[in-house]
């Protein structure tokens, strides 16, 4: 019994450190935000996040292609239909941010926006 | 190369804004004596074959032809007002630069080249012939400037008028607010037989520099195009796209909006959305700045003005101080 213990116990630590390095690996991983953009909204069309925290933002296009172009926060995406475009950040400074399309999409484009507020 | 002649005596420049567009007058320091102005005319006659002698020039933007909404429900109204006055104009301007945005794009199939048609019908009315094009988003941006190409001809091209060079730039048919590495590297090409004293003219859609880009008032690459230009020291670059008027100096040119003859945008330094300003159904055309003024013979220094339109501001813009210098924001009444 004490024997088994003691080869058990070997097993029991490299399981330990398993989960506890997952369990660090998921708390370090960014932040996932998705983000869907058609003509002429992004939606959500407003999202907070902390100064110093790493975000991953997944935005997809629904119609047609479009863009994401956030030039402070250096966010710039090529948005198409068949694909979901990824940026991970870690943003330096607080501040309201306004993103907007940067791929002509028609005649409401010039209003396609959306606000990251960083806190 | 060496200078071939002193920039600051190559041209004086005076300039009225017209609202609907801008009116420039280029004349010419050049056209005097002097060894370095008679080097310089022989260049040109070389390159070209163009005299330097002087001429006038209009700038219209922003017709958005086929464009239907509350901040403008007149339709074409404002850019035939616009054609009249060029029309009346004496002596009339030598050329017309159209920056963009002709028309509105549309989404029935065949609207679109309906509309640019009706842009052609109407620019035929003007006297001045010699019209050239860039295209905005709303010509070109949906379909890479197919259409565009088969009723304008090509979205960016350059040549020689009376000693002046122009440059035509497309920033909008990629879809993004972009110029693109290829035209890029073609403008280099195109501006590397002039001397770096030649006075250039450039004009696009959209502004090169970072005006205010959360209203996409900017081009991405921006910045690269004005490395190009930076060796060249008469650098004037006229665009639209913003709906007002607007003047900025970057280190060796100077960038001028031109109004628009649909409706107007407001102050980006006061406004935090971007909304057209409203329609005002007792001054129809207040709000594109439509001022009409008329340049009376007077000395280069001292150009007298006259004010046809009551409904108007008058702004006088004068410049004896290279073809940069085209307008500078004088006397407001």
């Amino acid at each position: 019994m004490k024997r088994s213990l003691i080869l058990a116990l070997p097993l029991v630590i490299i399981g330990m450190t398993a989960v506890a390095f997952r369990l660090y690996a998921q708390e370090s991983q960014p932040r996932m935000v998705t983000i869907s953009a058609k003509r002429f909204e992004f939606t959500p069309n407003q999202i907070t996040l902390k100064r110093g925290e790493a975000v991953t933002l997944r935005v997809s296009a629904e119609d047609r292609d479009h863009g994401f172009y956030q030039k402070d926060l250096k966010l710039d995406l090529d948005l198409t239909p068949d694909h979901v475009a990824e940026a991970t950040i870690t943003p330096e400074k607080t501040g309201r941010f306004v993103a907007i399309c940067d791929h002509f999409c028609g005649s409401g484009h010039g209003n396609m926006k959306m606000v990251i507020n960083v806190e | 190369m060496d200078k071939p002649f002193d920039r600051r005596k190559f041209l004086k420049v005076s300039g009225m804004s017209l609202g609907v567009g801008t009116l420039i007058s280029v004349s010419p320091a050049l056209a005097g004596g002097g060894a370095a102005a008679t080097t310089l005319r022989r260049w040109f006659r070389k390159q070209n074959g163009e005299e330097v002698t002087p001429f006038n020039l209009v700038q219209l933007s922003d017709a958005h032809v086929g464009f239907q909404g509350p901040p403008n429900p007149t339709g074409t109204k404002a850019f035939e007002r616009a054609i009249e006055i060029v029309n009346g104009l004496n002596p009339q301007p030598d050329l017309i630069l159209f920056t963009g945005d002709l028309t509105h794009e549309a989404e029935v199939p065949g609207e679109h080249a309906k509309r640019m048609q009706l842009f052609q019908t109407l620019t035929s009315r003007l006297k001045t012939k010699k019209v050239m094009y860039v295209p905005g988003e709303h010509d070109a941006a949906l379909d890479n400037g197919v259409l565009y190409r088969q009723f304008f001809g090509e979205t960016h091209y350059s040549f020689d008028h009376r000693g002046v060079h122009f440059v035509a730039l497309d920033n909008v048919s990629t879809g993004k607010p972009a110029v693109g590495a290829g035209q890029i590297a073609w403008l280099k090409s195109d501006l590397a037989r002039y001397p770096h004293t030649a006075p250039l003219i450039v004009f696009t859609h959209r502004p090169l520099f970072d005006l205010r880009p959360d209203w996409e008032w900017f081009t991405r690459d921006g910045d690269d195009v004005l490395n190009v230009l930076a060796p060249y020291e008469n650098v004037t670059i006229l665009y639209g796209h913003i709906h007002r008027h607007d003047v900025h100096e970057t280190e060796h040119a100077k960038h001028y909006a031109s109004r628009s003859l649909i409706f107007a945008f407001p102050d980006p330094t006061l406004i935090g959305d971007k909304k057209p300003v409203p329609f005002d159904k007792e001054k129809p055309f207040r709000n594109l700045g439509l001022q009409m003024i008329a340049g009376k013979a007077g000395n280069q220094q001292q150009p007298k003005f006259g004010v046809d339109d009551v409904e108007l501001t008058l702004r006088e813009f004068a410049g004896t101080d290279g073809v940069q210098q085209i307008l500078k924001p004088g006397v407001s009444l």
